[in-house]
């Protein structure tokens, strides 16, 4: 027996996906495979998803409402910049000690991660509204609500959205983490090298960029169906 | 072997002399001979002489990115210097297959290794396979060693393995001393582990094989949280390290389940370099190697890892400490 210093292979890596694989440590079980897979991949997005709704409840609304009253430039971008510099896995380990693991600590503190990105856009992206339209939609009688609503936020779309976007990536990546607070995920792979070898490794990180595209795409078509016709025309 | 305190304060007075003729007493240790008796703990070793030869030799001494082992590269690394080596040390090299991948190119001349890890990571041994015995298994990782012009030193006294541990109310409270007793009740008890323990023989995937249990759930955490999630009351079962230092600090605390079918074998640690660098270093390489690790037994090492882990020394503070405790080093 040589001591085995395996180099990942995409062939490799792309077998490991869609068909379970020896192991070392396993005592003979199989690793990997087209079911496990799709399991880790459902359990990524679903982390994901959450994360990104409790990033969106909290700065949303208030980059929305900072931009609109034009107020608290530097609250919402230097809390979003300072926001970027926190690592999660040190939050993952303190929330750890605070309240336990599991969804409840890591969908929180991935959320941190999304808070930035949105909160800046959307501060912007309201803020950058020309001020003789909102004018005029407060002359012809409209609250200050229906004004974000409907005039604001329509205008301010494809900046959000942009937000929107960045934040997902960002939490898409992170939550390979996960594992290491009580929640599976796609890191799986990535995390136990030992278990899954490095062909199982680089099909963690294969399926994270795929899944990255893949939401990246979706909210590009998303954005384009919420941009309204006449912006589109004047953009392009 | 203990020494009386005449002979010790002779022994002592003799290196003294010793060093001085050789003109290469350790920079800055101010403590006089007389002083340093209060080390009148287990003092085992008689303290390494440096050989004005060896200065011709650099060697680079690594170990994998954890406490326990960063302590034991630097007790390797300051043994070395004061046998007379030029020594760096590359304390931070992430996985075995990382270490050894250094040990071969050369990047470093040696680094401590679990036996039982060498056996099962490199050489695909079953857990199961893994002799019980520290110098089987130290022969046995050295065979499949010595085919790839490496080598392995004689294994350390201590040993370290994986454990279900719990804290000691729960092991009351079902009456647990081995892991046998969680027969019929671990189907009411969440485990906590490394993810990788989910599938890994000698961990999870080893308890419901071998001791066929069921388990409430098995939730992956970071290593490092591994008494977390006990303290916090998450976890009724976390899995433990035989050296962990919260087990001796903490003894009232939390307690190891007594692994009575021999699923986590035990890994005594061997030091692992390569042929040619053995030869080239001279016979001190791997006689001071040896010399520094005999005081190493399971209490030693689990004081040397609290020191580091519970009371934030540094590896370096602590691997100093346990050599002029123990008076290898003045």
């Amino acid at each position: 027996m040589t001591p085995s210093l395996p180099i990942a292979s995409f062939t490799g890596a792309f077998e490991f996906i869609f068909t379970p694989q020896e192991s070392n440590v396993t005592g003979g079980k199989k690793v990997g495979g087209f079911d496990k897979s799709l399991e880790l991949v459902v359990k990524h997005l679903e982390v994901t998803v959450i994360a990104l709704a409790i990033a969106l409840i909290i700065a949303l609304p208030l980059g929305l409402w900072l931009g609109h009253r034009g107020k608290g430039e530097q609250f919402a971008i230097g809390l979003g910049n300072a926001g970027r510099a926190i690592p999660e896995l040190a939050v993952i380990a303190l929330v750890a000690v605070l309240i336990g693991v599991g969804l409840h600590n890591v969908a929180p503190v991935l959320a941190i991660l999304g808070v930035p990105p949105i909160l800046n856009n959307a501060y912007v992206g309201v803020q950058q509204v020309d001020r003789s339209t909102v004018d005029a939609a407060r002359g012809i009688g409209m609250g200050e609500m229906t004004i974000i609503r409907k005039v604001e936020l329509p205008i301010a779309v494809p900046t959000v959205m942009g937000g929107i976007r960045s934040a997902a990536i960002a939490i898409l990546a992170t939550a390979t983490i996960a594992p290491l607070a009580g929640v599976e995920s796609l890191g799986d792979f990535i995390l136990n090298r030992n278990v899954y070898g490095e062909n199982g490794l680089l099909a963690g990180a294969i399926l994270v960029a795929l899944l990255a595209l893949t939401i990246e795409g979706l909210l590009a078509l998303l954005q384009r169906r919420l941009t309204s016709d006449g912006l589109k025309l004047k953009t392009v | 072997m203990r020494i009386d305190k005449t002979r010790w304060r002779a022994l002592l007075a003799t290196l003294a002399a010793l060093a001085l003729a050789l003109g290469v007493v350790a920079c800055g240790s101010s403590s006089d001979t007389t002083g340093s008796e209060s080390s009148e703990e287990s003092s085992s070793g008689s303290a390494i002489q440096s050989n004005p030869e060896n200065g011709k030799v650099s060697l680079t001494i690594g170990s994998k990115n954890f406490p326990e082992q960063e302590i034991l590269g630097e007790i390797y690394a300051q043994a070395l210097t004061a046998a007379g080596y030029k020594v760096k040390s590359a304390l931070n090299l992430g996985s075995e297959t990382v270490a050894l991948k250094a040990v071969k190119t050369g990047q470093i001349s040696g680094y401590p290794e679990y036996a039982s890890t060498a056996l099962t990571s490199f050489f695909g041994l079953e857990p199961e396979e893994v002799p019980a015995n520290a110098d089987e298994a130290w022969e046995k990782a050295n065979q499949e060693f010595e085919k790839e012009g490496l080598q392995a030193f004689e294994p350390t006294p201590f040993a370290s393995a994986n454990a279900v541990g719990t804290t000691t109310a729960t092991a009351k409270k079902y009456g647990l001393k081995t892991v046998s007793d969680l027969e019929g009740v671990s189907e009411k008890l969440s485990l906590y582990g490394s993810p990788e323990c989910r599938q890994r023989i000698d961990c999870l995937a080893g308890l419901e094989k071998l001791y066929g249990l069921k388990f409430k759930s098995f939730t992956p955490v970071d290593i490092g949280l591994r008494y977390t999630v006990l303290e916090k009351g998450q976890a009724d079962l976390s899995i433990l390290f035989t050296t962990d230092p919260q087990l001796s600090a903490e003894k009232d605390k939390f307690v190891i389940l007594e692994d009575d079918k021999e699923v986590f074998p035990a890994g005594n640690v061997i030091f692992v370099t390569k042929q040619s660098v053995a030869e080239e270093a001279g016979p001190d390489y791997e006689k001071t190697i040896l010399q520094v690790q005999e005081g190493l037994d399971l209490k030693v090492v689990q004081e040397l890892d609290a020191r580091v882990e519970l009371e934030k020394e540094t590896p370096k503070q602590a691997a100093t400490a346990y050599l002029e405790s123990a008076g290898y080093v003045k």
